[in-house]
Formats: structure tokens, C-alpha cells, sequence
């Protein structure tokens, strides 16, 4: 059994199709890029995915649950158990610290536990970093606090969406090289995208266009930088 | 972490947080202010007509039996009567030094020139007393009636006008067409003559139809000479507390000291008590005409500012409902993104709730000390004495102050309820 599976996941905005007919398998441990246009339905497709919205139509099944029946209460409950969340505007909370925020997921999720929160800033590199706030960090380091907090409680999927969106250069090879190490400890990684060099670094590559999935792209040459 | 969460918002919206805390303290101290106002004005109000303006009435035994029984008021007055002689005894009493003011009633009827009856009142009007006890007091109408509104000529005086002075009250005067300084004849069952009219009054109730007259007069019309009907009593006494309520009901049921403080005490009802000891056959009780007129527009005093205090509860709880709604819009971002981690519904609302209830309190209790000036304030200003403040406040106006808060808070809780990670993280 696939750990995501979505089956004629449709979303309709008015006569707008969002989603048109998606279908799409994620195994356990795989690392997906997902690529189109702006408007072609990428955070539409990730917001239901994460939980966070309901297809208007199809099956979305993430370890055999259909979610698109749960209620939402369930949905907050799956979210915080299955999902790692990482977005494009970092969203951190800016009066806590990079520490504390990290902490903030694990609050919602279970206790906070600062040697634990402490132990993935380390992983993201920003150990040092942990005491600052949000507007004293760049962009690639709240970035980074963002991916600590996605895995702080071991989700099953990470989900970012253009993660490297607001990110120069080198920041967007520091992130990447994080998805590297996160996909090498086998983390699965959905990951939206505009870039084609951050999108040709994952397994597979998905393409919508206008809602439908356009095509398929498996990257022969897909390494992974930190492969066991 | 949700303490850290709850600092964080109050330091960083410091400015609405003061605003919901002002909003909160300004509803509170009106709550405040005005009911401690009606709680305590009232007591107040009523100790004071009862220390100086108590009115006790004496009726015969029999006539208060009747009325009793049959509720008609005056219907005996021509079989029992209290003795003209025994009137001075009032001021012998141990209270005697508390009676202010007396006057005798004598209630008879005499026919006009036009052969309709008229309703005849004799009394005292400033009548002087020489006590035994060296005492002198002008007693009488001039200030048990000292509402009585003069439209023509003056009050009857004694000592310096003729026995056959009258007044007459206005609705006798229109229906007759007399007037001050005009002669009246009155036909009583055993007398008649040609009275003046010393002054026209306006009693606002059945006196208007009536004639009142010196005691005397009014005595010989009917041959009544040295019989009363009722005696009013003015009297100073203490307010009733429990001691002084179990007695008026049986002052039997008392216990040796228990009697001799009551009877010590200026209480109305043993005063009354005294008076009946001194007064044959009598029955003497407090009445509280004067008290519940008055006691009528204290109540609505009351409503109005009862309903002002409503006004001013609902005026926060809009205003608090605009700074909350408004505060939860501001970070709706961070709403959206504690919700997108994982948060229920209602740990998302705790923190905020929490927010609102630790600005409520410093603001309520802001408020409440500013009510209890401005009770100070309004009880000077308005019933010239301060206020007293109830502890049973307290509790209220907590209450009332969450009530509003919470009210307040629906309208934002529900933005919460209804705010979508998605459109806020992703803006669609
Ligand atoms: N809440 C919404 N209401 C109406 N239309 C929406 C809503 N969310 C997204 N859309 C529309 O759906 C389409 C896909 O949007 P989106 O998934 O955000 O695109 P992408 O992330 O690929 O740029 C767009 O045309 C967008 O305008
Ligand atoms: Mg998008």
C-alpha cells in the first residue's frame, strides 16, 4: 500500500477547476518535487494534502484513511501526527525564539521537550541560533528553523511548499541539502516548486498544468547527496 | 509555552490590550459606582425620613379593630373616640423628648348654603403647648402638612386669628367660588355660623374637598366637645433593627433585658408603645405614607440607574468586542499557523482568552475602585452623604465583568472557529 494515494481528486472554486481529475501515488520514503505554473493548483494540491482542506471530489488516502471524510477535528489530529509542514513565507512566530518555536510544534503536538527541540536546531545547523528571533535570523536561517520544526515530531511526509521561494542562492543549497539528509534518513518529501534545479533533485517529478496532472518525470540521475 | 504565548501578545498589543482594560475598567466602574448607589441610597434615604419624618398615627381601640376588620377607613369615627384631655400625655412618655410634633383630628361634616355636605377636619394649627416639664412647642397642621401648597391667603394661626378661621382646600374652593378672605356658612348638626376663610391649599388628594378648622370649632359643630378621632405624632426615632421588629409583632414575646432595651430604644414601635400606656384605649402605629411616596421615586432612581448600568455593560461589551475582534484579526497569521501545527479549536482560543481575562481583571478591578469614587462622588453630590460600600458588590460585578467579557468575546471566538490555515498561509 502506497502511503499517500490520491484518486480523481477533483477541486472546484465556482466553475474554476483547481484540481482537475488528479491522480498520484507517494511511497514511503520517496522524494516528490511537484512542478507548474503559478495558479496551476500546486498549494491547492499540498493544503489537501496536509490536511488542511477537503477535495470537492476523490479519494485522498494517507495510510489507507480517506481524509477527504474525516471531520475536521480528525483532520487537526492527522495533521499534527502525519504532517510536517514547511512554507514559502517562513511563518514563524516572531516574538518566540527560533528555540521556542520549534518547541510551539511539540507543544500542540504532545510536551514540549527543549533538549529534543534543541537536538533538531542542531540538525538544521542553527544550535547556536537558538536564543534569537525570527527578525534577528535570514531568510535561509528562519527557513531552516521551519524545517526543525516540520520534523520536530516525526511526521511521516514533509510538505513544503516553494520552500526556496524567498531564498537566494546559497540558502536554497543549504535547504536542499537538508531535504538531502532528511529523504537519506528516510523522510518522505513532497516538495512544491517553481525551480527546476531544486525540482531535478528529487526522485520524481510531477507537472500540473490548469489543475491536471501533465506529466511525469523520473530523474534517472537522481543520487541523493547523502545516500547510506 | 502558553504562558510565553500569552506575555508575548499582551506586550506586543500593549495598546489594544490597555484599550480592552480601559473599556472594561469604564463599564466596570459604572456598574460599580451605580449599584452601589442603589444598594446603599435606599437604606439611606429611608433611615433619614424615619428619623425625621416618622409618623405615627393614634386611632381608638375600636375603630382600628373595625378598620381591620372591614377595611373601611372612617366608617366608626362616630361610636369611638379618643379623650381631648389626654393629649398632653404624649409629651410624658419617655420618648417625650423624641415627639417633635402633634396634632388631634376631629372628623365631622356640615352642610353648605346650597345644601351639599362638606367633609369638616378639626385640628391644631400652630397650637401652643406649656408643658409640665417647662417644654413650650407650637404644634399642629402648620408642620405635619408643611407639603400643603397655599394658593390663596395663609395658613391658619392661632394666636393672632379669630376662632372661626377656616381654610378650605382648592377643588371645595372652585366648586364653591370662594376664595380667601370670603365668609363661609356651615350648618353642623349642633352648630351653625359664618366662618372666614384665612387660606385656600392644594393636598393633592381628598383634603381638597374638605374645610379645616380649629379643634374646637369643629368639635362644637357636631357636639363632639373633647372627643378626637385620631392623633398624627411626629416622632425621631432609631431605625428598626431585628429586636425592634420581634417586638412591634408581640412585645410579650421579649425577654426581661430584651424589653428594657427595646423600651429604652427609640424604636417607632415603642414609642408607639408608649403612647398607647398614656392614651386610653388607643392604638397607636407607624405609618409609612410619607416613606413609600418617597420611597416610589428612590425606585425609579433605581431603574434608571440600573438601566444605565445595563447601558454601560452592553457599551463595553461592543467595545471590547471590536478590540478583541480586532486583536484576533491582527494576528490572524499566527492563529492560522498554530492551527496549520496542529492546535484544536480551543487551544488556539486559550491563550487569547486568557489574554482577555488577565486585561479583564486589571481592568475590572481598575474600575472598581473608580466606582467607589464615583459613588463617593454621586452620593455627595446628589444625597449628600457617602456611600457605603456593600461587599456583596464584589462578587457581583466580578460577574458581570466576566459576563461582558465573554460576551464581548463571542464575535472573535468565532473568527477563530472559522479561520482557515490555508487562507492565511497561503493567501489562496
Ligand atoms: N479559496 C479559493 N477560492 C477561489 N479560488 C481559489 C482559492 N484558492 C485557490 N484558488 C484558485 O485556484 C487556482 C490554483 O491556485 P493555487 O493552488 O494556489 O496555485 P499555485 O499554488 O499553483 O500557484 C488559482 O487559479 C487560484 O486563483
Ligand atoms: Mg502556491
Amino acid at each position: 500500500m502506497s502511503l499517500l494515494e490520491l484518486k480523481h481528486v477533483y477541486k472546484i472554486y465556482g466553475d474554476l477547476h483547481a484540481l482537475d481529475d488528479v491522480n498520484l501515488k507517494v511511497e514511503k520514503g520517496e522524494w516528490v518535487s511537484i512542478m507548474g505554473p503559478s495558479g496551476s493548483g500546486k498549494s491547492t494540491m499540498m493544503n489537501i494534502i496536509g490536511c488542511m482542506d477537503k477535495p470537492s471530489k476523490g479519494e485522498v488516502l494517507l495510510d489507507g484513511v480517506d481524509i477527504a471524510k474525516e471531520s475536521s477535528k480528525n483532520l487537526t489530529l492527522i495533521r499534527r501526527d502525519k504532517i510536517g509542514l514547511i512554507f514559502q513565507q517562513f511563518h514563524l512566530v516572531n516574538y518566540l525564539s527560533a528555540l521556542e518555536n520549534v518547541m510551539l510544534a511539540q507543544y500542540y503536538h504532545s510536551v514540549p521537550d527543549k533538549e529534543e527541540a534543541m537536538q533538531a536546531l542542531e540538525r538544521v545547523g542553527l544550535a547556536d541560533r537558538a536564543r534569537h528571533l525570527p527578525s534577528q535570523l535570514s531568510g535561509g536561517e528562519q527557513q531552516r528553523v521551519c524545517v526543525a520544526r516540520a520534523l520536530i515530531n516525526y511526521p511521516e511526509i514533509i510538505l513544503a511548499d516553494e520552500p526556496t521561494g524567498n531564498l537566494d542562492d546559497k540558502n536554497e543549497e543549504i535547504v536542499v541539502d537538508l531535504f538531502h539528509k532528511l529523504h537519506a534518513e528516510g523522510t518522505t518529501l513532497i516538495v512544491v516548486t517553481h525551480d527546476p534545479e531544486v525540482a531535478e533533485v528529487a526522485q520524481r517529478t510531477v507537472v500540473l498544468r490548469h489543475g491536471k496532472l501533465e506529466r511525469e518525470v523520473i530523474n534517472e540521475n537522481f543520487t541523493g547527496t547523502f545516500q547510506h | 509555552m502558553f504562558l510565553r504565548m500569552v506575555r508575548g501578545t499582551l506586550f506586543r498589543q500593549w495598546k489594544k490590550m490597555l484599550m480592552i482594560a480601559f473599556t472594561i475598567a469604564l463599564g466596570a466602574s459604572l456598574c460599580t459606582a451605580m449599584l452601589s448607589v442603589v444598594l446603599d441610597v435606599k437604606d439611606k434615604v429611608n433611615q433619614e425620613l424615619k428619623a425625621y419624618g416618622a409618623n405615627i398615627t393614634v386611632v381608638p381601640k375600636q375603630a382600628s379593630i373595625l378598620n381591620d376588620l372591614y377595611e373601611v377607613e372612617g366608617q366608626s369615627a362616630g361610636t369611638v373616640y379618643l379623650k381631648e384631655d389626654e393629649l398632653g400625655n404624649i409629651k410624658t412618655i419617655f420618648w417625650a423628648f423624641n415627639i417633635v410634633d402633634f396634632a388631634p383630628f376631629v372628623n365631622t361634616e356640615a352642610i353648605l348654603d346650597d345644601g351639599s355636605s362638606v367633609a369638616v377636619t378639626g385640628s391644631w394649627f400652630h397650637h401652643h403647648l406649656s408643658l409640665p416639664t417647662g417644654e413650650e412647642l407650637d404644634a399642629g397642621m402648620n408642620s405635619l402638612r408643611s407639603w400643603w401648597d397655599i394658593t390663596a391667603g395663609e395658613w391658619i394661626d392661632e394666636a393672632s386669628m379669630e376662632e372661626t378661621a377656616v381654610m378650605i382646600g382648592d377643588a371645595l374652593a372652585e366648586r364653591t367660588g370662594l376664595s380667601a378672605g370670603d365668609t363661609i356658612h356651615l350648618k353642623g348638626t349642633e352648630k351653625e355660623g359664618n366662618y372666614w376663610i384665612a387660606g385656600v391649599f392644594n393636598a393633592g388628594g381628598d383634603e381638597d374637598q374638605q374645610i379645616f378648622m380649629q379643634l374646637n370649632e369643629a368639635q362644637a359643630l357636631s357636639g363632639l366637645d373633647g372627643c378626637v378621632n385620631s392623633i398624627e405624632v411626629s416622632a425621631l426615632t432609631t431605625p428598626d433593627n431585628e429586636l425592634a421588629v420581634k417586638a412591634a409583632r408581640d412585645p410579650s414575646s421579649l425577654t426581661i433585658a430584651q424589653y428594657e432595651t427595646w423600651y429604652c430604644t427609640a424604636y417607632v414601635s415603642s414609642i408607639c408603645y408608649q403612647i398607647q400606656e398614656v392614651i386610653t384605649d388607643s392604638v397607636a402605629s407607624a405609618v409609612r405614607q410619607v416613606a413609600d411616596s418617597e420611597g416610589a421615586i428612590l425606585d425609579k432612581t433605581q431603574l434608571l440607574m440600573i438601566l444605565i448600568t445595563i447601558l454601560a455593560l452592553v457599551g463595553s461589551a461592543l467595545g471590547i468586542c471590536n478590540l478583541v475582534t480586532a486583536s484576533v484579526m491582527e494576528r490572524s497569521r499566527e492563529l492560522g499557523l498554530v492551527k496549520a501545527l496542529g492546535a484544536y479549536n480551543r487551544s488556539v482560543m486559550s491563550p487569547v482568552l486568557t489574554e482577555i481575562l488577565i486585561t479583564a481583571v486589571v481592568g475590572g478591578v481598575a474600575g472598581f475602585f473608580a466606582g467607589i469614587g464615583f459613588a463617593q462622588i454621586i452620593g455627595h453630590s446628589v444625597f449628600n452623604s457617602s456611600i457605603a460600600i456593600r461587599p456583596m458588590l464584589i462578587p457581583i460585578v466580578t460577574i458581570l465583568v466576566l459576563l461582558v467579557t465573554f460576551a464581548g468575546c463571542i464575535p472573535a471566538f468565532r473568527t477563530i472557529l472559522k479561520l482557515e490555515p490555508t487562507v492565511v498561509l497561503h493567501g489562496g
